[in-house]
């Protein structure tokens, strides 16, 4: 035996130990903000009108992943068991390109979880339109706005599913409480009060806009609310492109945007660090009284880290992001719908299921998870922040607006927004500079 | 001085092949490919070290400060990876199904391979240059192009103006790596099958007359002379199809898509989460997933270095 044999031997065998050291059973989880499916939906008596779908199967593709996934698929276990169905779900990161290669490939999933309504209309072709029942359900279950979303050209084809509420801003209660500070209620008592943290010695806001692949997106929500607080019409007119991207009063938005993140002494660590700070970690600061602010949405909740209080008179906490103008009451929203590639009775039973009220107070009880769904009680969501989240998204009071890079074109919405608003950040662009180029790439 | 004389003589004899030779073989040329060696390794030994380090570590602290406080060595995501039965873990059943997608991508479209190499290049028949010019041909298609086309062939069928070619074969399942075993080899036959004509080719003519005048069939020739003969080449083009089996990505994600089938490469990506948040667990999970191919390589890169001259060089 040569020696590089001899040595290769070796390094095969410590691997084979390297694999068999770390079998050493399957990890505890440790997962605190996980309930238990409550007894309503464990009563299969509700479950009675879905009918005997006993071997009937039901594939559902979706972008939910890791433990948000696993408490969704806990919400489905009493709908599996109690009619016989199975639902098997596929989580991918590559929802996107996945969606276009099995539907083109005749491979479509039978119901799909939509993160972006953009994207579902390209599909109208092949999606199986929502019944009258399911279509009576959604109506019933969200305001306008919401059913609006799931309707391509007319015809309503998903009903939602989860819903973000995306005009946050993280702060800390005690932080707060120390100083005496009050939780703003305008945009301009909100500068004047970052000015005040700031000639305290405190830079009163974080950001952190690094997301791998999709770096930039925290940033066009930055806009997005700044745009939707200076009119609805506007911001509706912006996103469906009846007014070009460079209107002076988005780039007038923009700047506004600025004041805030391109002002040194505002940012925590400087400007330049926006686009290297991962969106994930941006707002750990605000525990240990480094900043003051950090707009995010209510998803971050899940995000702190372990030990922190999340509540309203806790570590930190979130208020929504204040108006321009008296008397408006907006919300910026994320959340998937849910589309289907088959109509079976299975796959209808399931979408049906999906847009109940039992499925939605369900789910609000088995992990961090906010809804639009009427009828819920938001006291049945897990996290403090997630009550609050339901409680805003439930208000049919509220204006409720689509994140609007979901709703543009890909090659804006997903591609030159992100691009843009990391050179605009880093100094690279001016605000009219970049929605020029912005305009110059939508298709 | 005498040593020296007898060097510059030799220099003054020696080939191009020789200089090259003692050029690359002098102790400046080893030093820089150990520098090198060490640069290309410094990114996997980091996601080595990184992955024996406690999420905390990982998210606060660059790899190197391991080596300041070895104490903190944890196993803890390795394990969580292989066997958590959360969505971003239970990578063993990835594993077991890379594996069982590797095996027959390799030896089916090796075995026919050899078979189609052997007929091509020592059974005479009609159009067989102009057969073995379309294989050949066909290495330039890229699979990319395919994937839709041979998924929607799987799926609905094959129709010609009404008329069924194909039907559909309505897979589901476990079922599906069917399908990624059918996608693999094809992807994989051309060049394997060229690669092997070349060495089939090179064999003397001789051997094959002297075997036919005792009487062997072409089916005895092909597995009693052919066969041990080309044994190195096989092995060769067997590594090289069996690490981009083990690597593929988009074959496996498209043709095998459900939970039961995705190979390891697949969901590596998705393992952070929903919103990245798990990314501690990439350095374990991506250690797992080279592995298998590092010692494979490791203990087949003699028959490595000749698939790839073989490429290069003819003979």
């Amino acid at each position: 035996m040569s020696k590089t044999r001899r040595i290769s031997c070796l390094a095969a065998a410590a691997s084979v130990l390297a694999l068999a050291a770390a079998a050493c059973g399957a990890p505890e989880e440790e997962d605190n903000d996980r309930g238990a499916v409550p007894d309503d939906a464990t009563d299969c008596a509700n479950y009675e009108q879905y009918g005997d779908l006993e071997g009937e199967t039901v594939t559902v593709l979706g972008s939910i992943r890791d433990a948000e996934a696993d408490e969704m698929t806990e919400a489905w276990e009493y709908f599996q068991s109690c009619t016989g169905a199975t639902v098997e779900y596929e989580g991918t990161g590559e929802f996107e390109s996945d969606m276009a290669v099995r539907v083109d490939g005749g491979n479509a999933p039978d119901v799909a979880l939509f993160p972006q309504p953009g994207l579902m209309s390209n599909f109208t072709d092949t999606l199986v339109p929502a019944s009258e029942e399911l279509t009576a359900l959604t109506t019933e279950g969200w305001t306008e706005d919401w059913v609006n979303y799931g309707t391509v050209d007319g015809t309503l084809y998903a009903s939602p599913h989860s819903s973000n509420a995306k005009s946050f801003i993280w702060y800390s209660p005690s932080f707060f409480a120390d100083n005496g500070y009050e939780v703003p209620a305008t945009w301009d008592d909100l500068i004047a009060l970052s000015d005040e943290i700031a000639a305290s010695g405190v830079t009163p806001w974080c950001a952190g806009f690094e997301s791998g692949g999709a770096t930039g997106w925290p940033g066009t929500d930055w806009i997005e609310d700044i745009v939707l607080r200076e009119s609805t019409d506007l911001y509706d007119q912006w996103v469906t492109h009846e007014i070009p991207f460079n209107d002076p009063q988005i780039v007038a938005a923009i700047d506004k945007a600025g004041s805030v993140l391109q002002n040194e002494e505002y940012v925590y660590g400087g400007t330049d660090t926006i686009s290297a700070t991962a969106f994930q970690e941006a707002g750990f600061p605000i525990i240990d009284g480094g900043c003051a602010f950090m707009r995010q949405a209510s998803f971050y909740g899940a995000m702190w880290p372990a030990g922190t209080n999340v509540a309203e008179d806790g570590d930190v906490f979130a208020f929504r992001f204040p108006e321009t103008n008296e008397g408006d009451n907006t919300m910026l929203v994320g959340g998937e719908f849910v589309a289907a590639f088959s109509d079976s009775e299975a796959t209808e039973a399931f979408r049906q299921f999906l847009a109940s009220e039992l499925y939605h107070n369900a789910r609000l009880q088995t992990g961090p998870w906010s809804t639009a769904r009427q009828g819920v009680d938001p006291a049945n969501a897990t996290t403090p922040i997630n009550q609050f989240a339901t409680e805003i998204l439930t208000d049919p009071a509220v204006t409720v607006r689509f994140d609007g890079s979901d709703l543009m074109p890909g090659a804006v919405g997903a591609s030159s927004f992100w691009t843009g608003i990391i050179q605009w950040v880093d100094g690279d662009k001016t605000s009219q500079q970049m929605a020029d180029d912005i305009e110059a790439s939508w298709p | 001085m005498s040593t020296r004389t007898a060097d510059q003589a030799a220099r003054i004899g020696e080939t191009r092949g020789e200089r090259l030779r003692r050029v690359l073989s002098s102790r400046a040329a080893s030093v820089v490919a150990i520098v090198i060696a060490a640069l290309w390794t410094i990114p996997t030994l980091g996601l080595f070290v990184s992955s024996l380090r406690p999420d905390e570590d990982i998210r606060t602290t660059g790899w190197w400060n391991f080596f300041a406080d070895p104490g903190s060595v944890s196993l803890y995501n390795y394990n969580y990876v292989l066997y958590s039965d959360s969505q971003g873990g239970g990578l063993i059943i990835n594993l077991i199904n890379t594996v069982v997608i590797t095996i027959p991508g390799v030896v089916v479209p090796v075995a026919f391979a050899a078979m189609a190499a052997y007929a091509l290049s020592w059974i005479k028949f009609r159009g067989r240059n102009l057969l073995y010019v379309g294989i050949f041909a066909l290495q330039v298609v890229p699979l990319q192009m395919a994937l839709i086309p041979l998924l929607s062939i799987f799926s609905s069928g094959l129709h010609i103006g009404g008329m069924t070619i194909i039907p559909a074969w309505d897979l589901e399942g476990v079922n599906t790596l069917i399908q990624v075993w059918i996608a693999h080899s094809i992807f994989g036959l051309p060049l394997a099958i060229f690669l092997l004509h070349n060495f089939m080719r090179e064999l003397p003519g001789d051997v094959m007359e002297a075997a036919r005048i005792d009487g062997a069939s072409h089916s005895q020739i092909f597995r009693k002379v052919v066969l041990p003969l080309v044994t190195p080449a096989i092995a060769s083009i067997a590594i090289f199809q069996f690490l981009w089996v083990w690597n593929d990505f988009l074959v496996g994600r498209t043709f095998a898509p459900g939970e039961a089938t995705r190979p390891l490469t697949a969901v590596l990506g998705d393992m952070a989460g929903t919103w990245g948040f798990g990314w501690t667990r990439l350095p374990a999970a991506a250690f797992i997933a080279i592995v298998v191919p590092l010692v494979v390589f490791l203990l087949l890169q003699r028959y490595f270095v000749r698939g790839l001259l073989a490429g290069s060089v003819k003979g």
